[in-house]
């Protein structure tokens, strides 16, 4: 048996309501809450970063792996904001977590599909035989563009994943990936903003590879709706992972646990993995969880999961999701948000 | 040893010397020293300044500023110990005359703060680089952190700290060449810029240039000279902890305590038997505490004596007559010297409107930085 | 431009190691080659409980330029739970809810960013405890 020894995620004490934000821009809040089914989003520190957000997500796994981090053999961090373009966050993290030197790293990228494809790597390593644990983790502290839509929902948050196969607290059952070249949504390099492709970014995109992805896993694992406890989508928005879940058959009740949007905003990389990770605040042994991720340019990971006993035991060595998310909120205006998302020009 | 004397002082006015170097300000205040002594050579010569690199961008100024001086030639060596660099300038050359090694020898101390560098940034490399400035602590935040403690354990109150201001200020307003010769009210300084909380803009000691000399020649040579002398009696110096967070309780400056109580123990006196006092006011709470670490003042009731006028100028110690670092001005490596002048002034008894009666022994208390380093001189008066 | 020295100091801002000398148990951080209190120069090597108190404490509203964007700034001096002593900030708080006394927690954080083009400078820094 192969799957998740540790399991962490880490979100920013900040937050900005979607009102704020519409205010600034003249808009209706109402008009945006009820489109996007989003009420705040998290908001970075000004000291904190995809390398510190993936840091702390990281040791909450540690702590529920009860493994010595040296025994990890690979760091893998999915994001698209690694705060280098050139310099890795993984080495940071190791050196962090007093990981390595014997160690193999790679930062990887794909949109919001970054975290998972981590998970993914990491996963087939151990699964490979290729070491005893390997960790993936999808973080992001991506921007908005200042009265873009994006920038209602794009937020700042990440998980970690140990893979290992000693005292598996989550069984991965089956994983599955579908891929296609569908330019919804990109940035070119040296460029502060995404651009996309409005209402493309929804049916040729999300939907296509979302749907295709999730109909592929439960073919392949030879399962359905029914027999899952909780299903987590990608979460650009309230609406869309509500609206794939239930093509595929999800009932409200299985998707809603791990539909975390609505507090925590799209922290993109970091998403499903996040939305997953709520679900493992109150999942029992014995559930199912389906997760499908999704990237832009575009493709989706999917996984099946199955909680173990072991869940009992490491559930409270770290602090629940639910915690980071609803408790010690801080607000911001506008103008406080702007400054710590660097979006004021400064004279340096 | 053999005994040794302050022959002649000399110092620029401080404050914002724009059109001023400087070479060019302590040339001024050597020469001052110098016509004061009434020498017509010296041997040797110590030059303070806590960074001249930081500030204007050069090092070497031992050598260039003997050359400015007109005596390239003769032995310069460049003291630095932070805000403490002039009396440490002033205490080897005590050590050069005392040994016999040489019988007049110029100390001092210059700063050129204001010719476009980052002060906070160049005054915070007294501090810990690595494990203080590097988050972001100032050298104002390292002495609100000694004031936050004060006032926890002893009660030390804003208006006590005010109240120093307010002194120095009265002091400082009949000194010619101080940088603010104004008087000031506990209001304006309660109500002044927040700089590190609790201490405002006006608990700060401004940036300053400026620069001041002396002459310490041996007593033989000296009473050749028909001048007035001062003898100096006692060198105290001591070093502490670099960093604030090493220091056992924050509200204590070790080096301090140690520096006078080698002083007192040399001059064989206590300090009920000083007449004037100038200490090292960077921040109000600065004079606060070694007022305490000297024993001017029992361990945490520097506060009120302060408000109760024990230490201005007709009271029971007379502390900062100057006007202190606070209205005088701190140009960093020059403050040490001019401490030494002020109480030279005071005890050659010809000081005018600020003078303290019958003074015949002086003390004076320069430390560097957040009190990692202390020098503490005491001088008697003989002619 | 400062990346020797950063990456020097990594074991201590980024893992909190530090000395223990095994002559009276003084902690060293930074790590020190001789004990400034019994003398002895040898030590072991351990990492600092990333949770303390606060001892003493400011906030910083005339900064140094490179934070001049952060004041009001809370920084304390803060004895970890071991026996240590550092200086950190104090983050995600207000100013006024830092107080002598209060427990704190040690994160890991991005102290100083080095302009447009330089380095990341990541560390320690306080965040109260609930």
């Amino acid at each position: 048996m192969t799957g998740i020894v540790g399991y962490g995620a880490y979100v920013p004490r900040y937050r900005i309501k979607v009102e704020e934000i519409a205010a600034q821009w003249g808009k209706d809040p109402d008009t945006i809450k009820n489109g996007l089914l989003v009420q705040e989003k998290t908001v970075p520190g000004m000291d904190e970063d995809t390398i510190t957000i993936s840091v702390q997500a990281a040791k909450y796994a540690v702590q529920r792996a009860r493994i010595d981090p040296q025994e990890i053999g690979a760091v893998y961090i999915g994001s698209e904001s690694h705060p280098y373009a050139v310099k890795p966050s993984g080495t940071v993290l190791i050196d962090a977590l007093d990981i390595g030197p014997d160690v193999h790293v790679a930062d990887y990228e794909f949109a919001c599909k970054a975290g998972t494809e981590a998970m993914y790597v990491a996963y087939s390593l151990v699964k490979a035989g290729e070491m005893k644990y390997a960790m993936g983790i999808g973080a992001d502290t991506s921007q908005g563009a200042p009265g873009d839509a994006l920038e209602f929902t794009a937020s700042a948050g990440g998980s970690a994943f140990i893979m290992g196969s000693e005292k598996v607290v989550v069984e991965i059952e089956a994983t599955y990936s579908y891929t296609t070249d569908t330019a919804d949504f990109w940035r070119r390099e040296l460029r502060m903003y995404p651009k996309h492709g409005g209402r493309f970014t929804g049916e040729p995109a999300y939907f296509r590879h979302v749907l295709g992805a999730g109909r592929g896993i439960m073919e392949r694992a030879g399962l359905e709706a029914g027999d899952f406890a909780y299903a987590v989508f990608h979460m650009p928005n309230g609406k869309f992972p509500m609206k794939a879940g239930r093509t595929l058959g999800f009932e409200k009740e299985q998707i809603e646990p791990g539909w975390v949007v609505p507090l925590m905003g799209n922290t993109y990389s970091g998403s499903s993995p996040t939305g997953f990770v709520a679900t493992l605040d109150i999942a029992k042994p014995g559930d199912r969880i389906l997760l499908v991720s999704f990237g832009s340019g575009a493709g989706s990971d999917a996984f099946v999961f199955r909680v173990t006993e072991e869940i009992e035991a490491v559930r409270d060595l770290a602090p629940s999701f639910k915690s980071l998310l609803e408790e010690n909120r801080i607000y911001l205006n506008y103008g406080e948000y702007a400054k710590f998302r660097g979006k004021i020009l400064m004279n340096d | 040893m053999r005994e040794v004397a302050i022959l002649g002082v000399g110092m620029t006015r401080f404050g914002e010397l724009w059109e001023m170097s400087l070479r060019n300000m302590f040339a001024e205040a050597a020469l001052a020293a110098i016509d004061d002594a009434g020498v017509d050579h010296i041997d040797s010569m110590y030059v303070g300044s806590m960074s001249s690199g930081l500030f204007v961008h050069q090092e070497h100024i031992a050598a260039m500023l003997a050359d400015y001086l007109g005596v390239a030639g003769i032995p310069s060596t460049r003291v630095e110990s932070a805000c403490a660099s002039g009396g440490l300038a002033v205490r080897h050359a005590l050590f050069e005359v005392a040994s016999g090694a040489s019988d007049i020898v110029l100390a001092g101390g210059v700063e050129k703060m204001t010719d476009g560098a980052d002060a906070t940034d160049a005054l915070a490399s007294a501090a810990d680089q690595e494990y203080e400035a590097f988050h972001g602590i100032t050298f104002p935040g390292l002495y609100a952190f000694i004031a936050n403690a004060h006032m926890e354990k002893y009660g030390t109150t804003r208006e006590q700290l005010a109240d120093v201001a307010v002194k120095n200020h009265d002091h400082g307003s009949m000194n010619p060449r101080a940088q603010f010769p104004f008087k000031l009210t506990r209001e304006t300084v309660m109500n002044s810029t927040m700089v590190a909380e609790p201490l405002r803009l006006l608990d700060c000691s401004p940036v300053t240039d400026g620069a001041a000399a002396v002459i310490v020649a041996s007593m033989d040579v000296a009473q050749k000279m028909d001048r007035p002398i001062v003898k100096v009696i006692a060198s105290g110096a001591a070093t502490g902890a670099i960093a604030m967070h090493s220091r056992k309780d924050p509200t204590t400056i070790p080096a301090v305590g140690l520096a006078a109580e080698r002083a007192f123990k040399q001059a064989d006196l206590t300090p009920e038997k000083i007449d004037v006092a100038e200490v090292h006011d960077c921040f109000t709470i600065a004079e606060l505490v070694v007022t305490e670490e000297m024993g001017f003042v029992e361990l945490g009731k520097s506060g009120e004596a302060v408000s109760a006028g024990e230490t201005r100028l007709g009271g029971r110690i007379p502390i900062n007559t100057s006007g202190g670092l606070k209205s005088k001005g701190h140009p960093v490596g020059a403050s040490g010297t001019a401490q030494i002048i002020e109480v030279v002034e005071q005890l050659r008894g010809d000081i005018g409107e600020r003078q303290v009666e019958g003074a015949r022994i002086g003390l004076t208390q320069n430390m560097g930085g957040s009190g990692a380093s202390c020098v503490v001189h005491i001088l008697e008066g003989v002619s | 431009m400062i990346t020797p020295k950063y990456t020097r100091e990594i074991p201590q801002r980024y893992r909190l190691e530090a000395g223990r000398c095994t002559g009276c148990g003084y902690i060293a951080f930074p790590p020190r080659l001789v004990c400034p209190e019994c003398d002895s120069r040898d030590f072991e090597k351990i990492s600092l409980t990333p949770s303390g108190t606060i001892l003493t404490y400011t906030v910083v509203h005339v900064a140094a330029e490179e934070f001049s964007t952060e004041t009001p700034l809370p920084i304390a001096i803060i004895e970890t739970d071991d026996g240590a002593r550092l200086t950190a900030q104090v983050v995600d708080c207000a100013p006024e809810e830092v107080k002598i006394g209060k427990r704190v927690k040690l994160m890991f954080r991005c102290v100083q960013r080095e302009g447009h083009s330089g380095i990341h400078q990541y560390g320690y820094k306080a965040v109260l405890e609930d």
